[in-house]
């Protein structure tokens, strides 16, 4: 019998459970190795080379080179991890973050001073249903 | 004479915290309301100094990769360096710990049916090492020593409310026959609304937070029910850092028998980054009908 997810119905969310922790194993720990310095750099110098050397799959490593955080969290990779690609690339969370939203880094930072992102038409997918 | 619990304390540990205090940044006008709000607590926990504090957080990819994830991961060790989260590591005092005290929870906790992770060697993140900031500003040395307990909070199914709860109800009966005249405050820390991904991402829910501190006050046993779901429909993916908060709820000596907590701190600001910060200290059992 299936696990029962409720999780599943939230817009713009993808949980990081043990599924998807399965599929974003080499992702995630690829994204880990870029906590050490030497690695960024060898990283930095030559990505497709340093991406073969994890057992990632094709569509991951592009996810990785095109820095579509929306793909790679699809794809199994968990924010606090991927979040070590983006500060390889010198970025801050605020940006990190805006990235997979409809905002750029200012509009987001100015949201959030605003008061974030209201909960309501954000709790079921059905209320996105309208979107573009 | 035996240990005994003071407090219960509660707060956010959102990383621009640390990051403002440790650039200077604390008197700009983004940051100065949430230190101004938070110096109550300081002033506070400065007259009433624990000698330990049992602090419990989430590590966030730093000192625990995917390789292994535990539920529940108590510190034994003398010391613990701050992690290199990626921006080199925060310059903040090393932790001291307390391997006796560490070691009498393990002996207590785990045959009363918490099967504990037990670490003997490991970094800290700005999980543990923001919380000691926003209550001890920036000293040569932290004033006290800290038993960390890390929660697994970003693999799911995380730890539910009511298991939460029943481990601080577990880790006040190990405190309470520890043999040692120290007092120890248990800190239950991150949260609250907030969402770092996905196109939903910087969600605040102003009202879930405070209905929450609301409950963590008064209804303890109520939230202790509250489903995963609700947390991340309602707080955000990343609001279920919150269920942390009922391990030092559950630890207060009113869900057994004594007298209720006495609120003396509680702040609430929006925003920290990307998060919403909430403060709470409650006194430990100081009030009775």
């Amino acid at each position: 019998m299936a696990i029962e997810k409720p999780y599943l119905d939230i817009p713009g969310t993808i949980v990081f459970d043990a599924d998807q922790a399965r599929l974003g194993y080499h992702l995630n720990q690829f994204a880990m190795s870029l906590m050490n310095a030497d690695n960024r750099k060898r990283f930095k110098a030559d990505e497709d080379a340093y991406l073969d050397e994890w057992g990632m799959t094709h569509e991951q490593k592009q996810a990785v080179v095109d820095r579509d955080f929306n793909r790679l969290l699809a794809l199994g990779g968990n924010i606090y991890f991927l979040a070590k690609i983006g500060a390889t690339d010198g970025l801050s969370y605020v940006q990190i973050v805006s990235s997979m939203t409809e905002n750029d880094a200012d509009q987001h930072a100015a949201m959030m001073i605003a008061g974030g992102r209201s909960v309501d038409g954000n709790r079921y997918l059905h209320e996105w249903e309208d979107r573009p | 004479m035996s240990a005994r619990i003071a407090a219960a304390l509660f707060m956010s540990h959102v990383p621009a915290i640390g990051v403002a205090s440790d650039l200077g940044k604390t008197e700009e006008p983004y940051w100065k309301p949430l230190f101004d709000g938070m110096q109550p607590a300081r002033d506070w926990i400065a007259a009433n100094p624990p000698d330990v504090v049992i602090l419990v957080y989430n590590d966030h990819g730093n000192a625990f990769s995917l390789q292994m994830i535990p539920t529940f991961a108590l510190g034994m060790a003398p010391f613990y360096e701050p992690a290199d989260e990626g921006w080199g590591p925060r310059p903040v005092p090393t932790v001291e710990g307390h391997p006796a005290l560490s070691a009498h929870i393990a002996q207590s906790v785990i045959p009363a049916g918490f099967d504990l992770t037990l670490v003997n060697e490991m970094t800290v993140d700005h999980g543990l090492t923001v919380p000691l900031t926003m209550m001890f500003d920036k000293p040569d040395a932290w004033p006290c020593k800290v038993v960390p307990l890390a929660v697994n909070v970003v693999q799911h199914p995380t730890p539910s409310g009511r298991r939460c709860v029943e481990l601080g109800k577990a880790l006040r009966a190990a405190v309470e026959t520890f043999d040692d005249d120290i007092i120890v405050q248990i800190w239950g820390t991150g949260g609250m609304s907030h969402q770092l991904q996905g196109a939903r991402a910087g969600l605040i829910n102003a009202e879930f937070d405070n209905r929450f501190m609301d409950d963590m006050i008064n209804n303890p046993e109520v939230l202790a029910e509250v489903p995963p779901v609700e947390y991340l429909r309602e707080a955000g993916s990343e609001g279920i850092e919150l269920v942390m908060w009922l391990i030092a709820r559950g630890s207060m000596a009113d869900l057994a028998g004594g007298g209720s907590p006495g609120e003396v701190h509680r702040l609430y600001h929006v925003p920290a980054s990307n998060t919403a910060v909430g403060q709470l200290v409650l006194e430990n059992g100081t009030v009775t009908a």
